[in-house]
């Protein structure tokens, strides 16, 4: 069984508290709280008044930029604000609230259950509907995904990798997916394969889904082009370059993107989306996520609208475990811990929430570095974390750009790792958004002079 | 709700801690030790505890008066290095020789460079070093070491047996002629036979007559993560290859043939504790696979440098202690980052 090839560590993987449970939808709240930031790149511009009247699918924001995202409507009701407010980690954010009524979605949109296999739009169409929906990367990183599907002049695709990796621990709801919407996945897949023209396509599946595995097998039986490959079990195998190096064996170089090795990859939950933008006419108004701990009550995978507090998906998990320490947006390796529930609502980027006891919460005090290199044994990325974080402690932008600390992608394997508890991404973290800012002048003097 | 607590992400870890490593190499050379508890009975005992008392007692004394920091006893560092200490050491050693290694290895080997995680030379070698040149005629006598079997047969060997070790005659071994000398050296050699030499009974430092045991620790380290395969392995080969090269070079007198001479090398003195628990000290050796390969093969090339042509008649500290001075220097080879293209 293959897997990538440079560092990567085991965590724990305890996804056998929400693993198969089935999707529950998520009732509608009385007002929806939507973000204009749900993606990376430009905000998304509000497309809409106060006091208009709105229909699941309509269009709220439209997208501020090449690299941005449309922002459909999730809800039906009223816009009743159009407002700035704070994210769950205190940072500003643009939102617009809408007071529900009822559940009236655009006459366009395709409700009906029923499989639709056929596709026969040109490439540019299924890029223009995907685009429209407002599709992003639901693994995590959340980039627009029509942009993925416009390969630069000069490269070509030749395979596509979907996601079906889900390497952080607790989270499950891209495995309950692959299980409950396997068909809508497959023909997600011939969809993107015909919008990139590729004749190739890879499932990238960790072996700790088993049925998932067999599942989506026997469904791309008789898809010509379409393979299931099982991976052995490595944290951080869901990266976008390790699962390219786990699937076909090459690494794309540093700086660059995976279209440099002719490869283009997808969550298989933005591959559900795609399905379902294109064959049902249904833009991105909601996405699964898993609610899950070890004391949670219900835990479970939650179909959840966008701009639905969470504090009301908490409540159907049977709300706030006794004795939580954080609650987790994401995953434990990713996530990111919040400061408050009250008032954050769902959104594309939320794949899970994780509620940690209180004696997992703290970070133990870091011991001095014994050089154990077992951080360098790590990373997936092949860089020296020790060395980095040195190298920040003592401001030495240059050696850090030099020893690649931009190709670092916030894993985790070597706080994970550390002996000492290190916390070397406190470290690293700054050094990148120092170093970036370095490289983005440099970018901005070379195109004036 | 009450407070939540907000911390970066991964908000998981390992479960790994400088303790635990430490625990873990402790519990490596448990089978080592017992065999020298058989080996040289009640003097194993009294130099280990004396030792790890010593070592432990000074970094206390360093930390709680010296820099009135909270002191560094709980992550175990200390009683690893007094136990490495009494395993290099012969175990008649006099107690305040004994004493003056453990403070010279913590107190000079250590903590004057910050303590744990700032030393470049293994503390442990540092003291055995210090004492072997300070003290080279009590460093040097070692009681023979009675095996597993004579130990079972309730034969006493007493310190009257104290005399060289295999080493001793391997080091006059090469470029000898064929003459009476070389016929005597051989066998004086093979009094010790290799199985003797492998299961625990010859002369030797405390920690360092049983190679079986020395290696099973190892493999254990090894399997438990605690250390990675390429120090030992690229010791180990290295002198292995000198040795055969030295065989093959017609260097040695009749009666040995290349097999056993290489055999013996690996076999006798601090090979097996060096490559394995020495060497591997984290804080001392580098940190890429390609600087640890490296850092091994210059350790086994300087060993048998030593071992051929040096004074000594065993180098395995002082080849260590040269090669952790170029550690920093093997830590600016960077490994692969990914996606590197190999340099042609």
């Amino acid at each position: 069984m293959r897997t990538f090839r440079i560092g990567g560590v085991h965590p724990q993987d305890n996804k056998q508290y929400s693993a198969h449970q089935a999707i529950t939808e998520c009732p509608l709240p009385k007002q929806a709280i939507i973000p204009l930031v749900q993606h990376i790149g430009a905000p998304a511009q509000a497309a809409v008044e106060v006091g208009k009247k709105v229909k699941v699918g309509d269009l709220l924001a439209k997208a501020g930029g090449f690299v941005s995202a449309n922002i459909a409507s999730p809800v039906s009701g009223t816009v009743s604000k159009i407002d700035q407010a704070t994210d769950a980690w205190g940072a500003p954010m643009q939102v617009i609230v809408i007071d529900v009524e009822g559940d009236e979605w655009a006459e366009t949109i395709d409700r009906t259950p029923e499989l639709k296999t056929e596709c026969t739009l040109e490439p540019k169409e299924i890029v223009d509907k995907i685009a429209a929906a407002g599709i992003v990367g639901l693994g995590g990183a959340c980039f627009p995904t029509h942009v993925k599907l416009l390969p630069p002049p000069g490269k070509t695709a030749e395979v596509l990798i979907i996601n079906g990796v889900e390497c952080e621990p607790y989270l499950t709801c891209d495995h309950q997916l692959m299980l409950e919407h396997g068909e809508e996945i497959v023909v997600g897949i011939r969809i993107l394969m015909r919008a990139l023209n590729v004749s190739r396509a890879i499932i990238g599946i960790e072996n700790n889904k088993k049925d998932a595995i067999q599942h989506m097998q026997e469904l791309v039986k008789d898809v010509p082009g379409v393979e299931v490959k099982a991976l052995m079990l490595k944290y951080p195998q869901g990266g976008e370059k390790q699962l390219i190096d786990a699937c076909i064996g090459r690494q794309v170089p540093s700086g660059a993107l995976p279209i440099e090795v002719g490869a283009v990859v997808d969550n298989v939950a933005t591959v559900y989306a795609v399905y379902e933008a294109v064959q049902k006419n249904k833009p991105l108004v909601s996405r699964v996520m898993t609610v899950t701990g070890k004391d949670v009550k219900h835990p479970g995978n939650y179909c959840v609208r966008f701009g639905t507090p969470i504090d009301e998906v908490i409540a159907l998990a049977g709300g706030v475990p006794e004795g939580t320490g954080k609650i987790i947006g994401g995953g434990p390796m990713m996530g990111r811990a919040m400061d408050h529930t009250e008032g954050m609502p769902a959104n594309k980027r939320l794949s899970g929430l994780l509620f940690l006891p209180e004696a997992e919460s703290h970070r133990p005090e870091p011991d001095p570095c014994i050089r154990c290199a077992k951080c360098v044994d790590a990373c997936p990325m092949g860089l020296e974390p020790y060395l980095l974080s040195k190298l920040f402690e003592n401001e030495k932008w240059e050696e850090l750009e030099k020893h690649d600390i931009m190709d670092c992608i916030d894993c985790g394997c070597c706080v994970f790792t550390c002996p000492s508890h290190r916390r070397l991404l406190d470290d690293i973290r700054p050094g990148k958004a120092k170093v970036g800012g370095i490289l983005r002048e440099r970018a901005a003097a070379a195109k004036k002079g | 709700m009450e407070k939540l607590i907000v911390a970066p992400a991964p908000h998981a870890h390992s479960g790994d801690s400088v303790r635990r490593n430490m625990l873990l190499v402790i519990a490596a050379l448990i089978p080592a030790y017992a065999v020298s508890i058989v080996a040289f009975g009640w003097g194993a005992l009294i130099t280990m505890a004396i030792s790890v008392a010593a070592c432990v007692g000074c970094e206390w004394l360093i930390t709680k008066y010296l820099l009135k920091q909270k002191p560094t006893l709980c992550d175990c560092s200390a009683v690893l290095t007094g136990m490495l200490l009494a395993f290099n050491v012969p175990s008649n050693l006099d107690w305040w020789i004994l004493v003056l290694g453990a403070v010279f290895a913590i107190g000079v080997g250590k903590m004057t460079f910050g303590g744990l995680g700032q030393n470049p030379f293994n503390p442990a070698l540092v003291g055995r070093v210090f004492l072997l040149i300070s003290f080279p005629a009590q460093m040097t006598t070692w009681p023979k070491a009675q095996g597993f079997a004579s130990a079972i047969m309730g034969q006493q060997v007493t310190d009257a047996n104290s005399g060289a070790t295999p080493l001793y005659y391997l080091k006059h071994l090469v470029g000898l002629d064929n003459g009476p000398e070389a016929v005597k050296t051989v066998a004086d050699l093979k009094m010790t036979s290799l199985s003797d030499a492998f299961l625990g009974a010859m002369g030797g430092s405390l920690g360092e007559v049983c190679a079986l045991a020395l290696i099973l620790g190892g493999l254990f380290l090894i399997c438990t993560r605690v250390i990675t395969w390429h120090i030992p392995v690229s010791i180990i080969a290295t002198v292995a290859l000198f040795a055969a090269c030295t065989g093959w070079a017609g260097a040695l007198p009749e009666g040995i043939d290349t097999c056993h001479y290489v055999a013996y090398e690996l076999l006798t003195g601090g090979v097996m504790l060096g490559a394995f628990f020495m060497a591997t000290d984290y804080v001392t050796s580098p940190m890429s696979a390609c600087g640890k390969l490296i850092f091994g093969i210059g350790i086994g090339l300087i060993v048998m440098v030593i071992r051929t042509w040096g004074n000594y008649p065993e180098g395995m500290s002082f080849a260590i202690l040269m090669m952790n001075a170029v550690v920093p220097l093997l830590n600016k080879i960077r490994p692969r980052h990914f996606g590197e293209k190999k340099k042609a």
